[in-house]
């Protein structure tokens, strides 16, 4: 599949949903850069936030996913469970990183330091490790068996770790007061625009993640049929 | 549930034999353990008002990349020896296994954490000698055996297995380490139970949670 159809090439479900990704994406710029208001407080760095928040909403989606996703491999030992998992498993991955980097962008500014280890922050943190370890582990594995157990298994005791991460930092913080806390908090005090602007953009990160998932999805999945393919010729 | 505890008894005392023979892992740990808590030393300031800072944070960072090494180095000879294969197909459940290998390796990291407790006491002048502390680097080292124990069962069959155990196993870790290091802070400033009572709850649940998670998902690390 070539990015540009040729004129006789049948539109096909994924050539659609990368354009229309494309189209809100564009949106969703002008919307954060042009249309809102600007915060009187913070300036221009503020519009971070619409970039920032939706990420790692969405993040938090894709790994609930595929904590959900592993489990289900595990019980029912199908591989489209696995496929579904991975593929969401690097998309997520982007997403929180993308969302750090530009969490880090905006505290410098307003916090005056890059990173606190408050606790989203470190949550989000061993999330983000977590993430790399479920893929280095499929990358070391001997067999594709192995990986989906293997990265299941990860996958599962990493998503039961994040509350518990999230506790302890809480109390951690509690017994360091000069611990910086967000001046920012994520409902109440927002502008009705700056809260259509923070909805639409976490609804275009959502397509964003649903389609670069979907797209790496089929990936996988030629791979896996090419995988059987090539076995079947061999025996 | 006699034939549960009698097998996993049998596997632990089995591990143990082996490390009385040859004491092969137990030195090499407690040697470790005893350099890094030396390399610190060097790495802060001595001075008391530091040390009063940085000593719990010691304690644990010498205890866990102890515990690191032991974990890696107890399914490593299984898996060369081939006896984990042996033990797959003998009529015991995969949750008997991790029991048996959980322990042994438990008693080995506590045995190295109770030799270096006088080293701290030397080196640092820390008041480790507490009930307290005790209990607390009991629960903690339950929890680092009974997720790393998971881990090392995968790390070991892979190609760069000293790698990726600490990878996988420290971000798990990290609930625990903040729990054992803020309780061991308030123990060594002299507070009372009720002060660090949390982190003795947090601990439990971590606990909790890490033993039922390995023990159902163990047994599909040993499947594959």
């Amino acid at each position: 599949m070539s990015f540009w159809p040729a004129k006789n090439l049948n539109w096909s479900k994924e050539h659609f949903l990368i354009l229309f990704t494309g189209l809100i994406g564009l949106v969703n710029l002008w919307m954060i850069f042009i249309w809102v208001p600007t915060e009187r407080s913070m300036g221009l760095v503020q519009r971070l936030f619409y970039i920032h928040v939706p990420t790692v909403w969405v993040g938090f989606i894709a790994f609930g996913f595929v904590a959900l996703a592993s489990a289900l491999y595990l019980f029912e030992r199908d591989s489209k469970w696995d496929r579904r998992a991975s593929a969401t498993a690097e998309i997520g991955l982007i997403l929180l990183s993308v969302s750090m980097a530009s969490g880090a962008m905006w505290a410098k500014p307003v916090w005056g330091t890059w990173w606190t280890w408050d606790p989203k922050l470190t949550s989000v943190f061993v999330l983000w490790v977590i993430f790399i370890g479920y893929l280095m582990v499929r990358v070391y594995a001997s067999s594709m068996r192995q990986a989906a157990t293997w990265s299941s298994i990860v996958g599962i005791i990493g998503f039961a770790n994040v509350p518990i991460v999230y506790l302890a930092s809480m109390w951690w913080r509690s017994l360091h007061p000069e611990l910086v806390t967000g001046p920012l908090s994520e409902s109440g005090a927002l502008h009705p625009d700056m809260r259509t602007v923070l909805y639409f953009s976490t609804f275009v990160f959502l397509v964003l993640f649903l389609s670069l998932t979907q797209l790496r999805l089929s990936m996988k999945n030629s791979e896996e049929e090419f995988e059987k393919f090539h076995k079947e010729l061999l025996t | 549930m006699r034939l549960f505890i009698s097998s996993a008894l049998a596997i632990y005392i089995k591990d143990l034999r082996i490390e009385l023979r040859t004491r092969e892992s137990i030195l090499s740990i407690l040697f470790f353990a005893l350099l890094t808590s030396f390399i610190f030393r060097f790495a802060f300031d001595p001075n008391p008002k530091v040390m009063e800072a940085v000593g719990p944070g010691i304690v644990w960072v010498a205890f866990l990349f102890a515990g690191v090494i032991a974990l890696s180095h107890s399914f490593v000879s299984e898996r060369d020896q081939g006896t984990l294969q042996a033990l797959m197909i003998s009529p015991i459940p995969p949750e008997v296994i991790l029991v048996g290998k959980a322990a042994s390796i438990f008693t080995i990291i506590f045995i190295v954490e109770l030799i270096m407790l006088p080293v701290f006491v030397i080196l640092y002048d820390l008041p480790i000698l507490d009930v307290w502390f005790g209990i607390i680097a009991f629960l903690t080292t339950l929890g680092f055996v009974s997720v790393g124990t998971l881990f090392s069962a995968i790390a070991s069959h892979t190609r760069s297995r000293e790698l990726l155990l600490p990878l996988l196993f420290l971000p798990a870790i990290i609930p625990l380490l903040i729990a054992a290091v803020a309780s061991t802070n308030l123990i060594f400033q002299g507070s009372e139970i009720q002060d660090f009572s949390k982190w003795v709850q947090l601990l439990l649940l971590y606990d909790a949670i890490s033993i039922v998670l390995s023990s159902i998902l163990f047994g599909y690390v040993l499947e594959d």
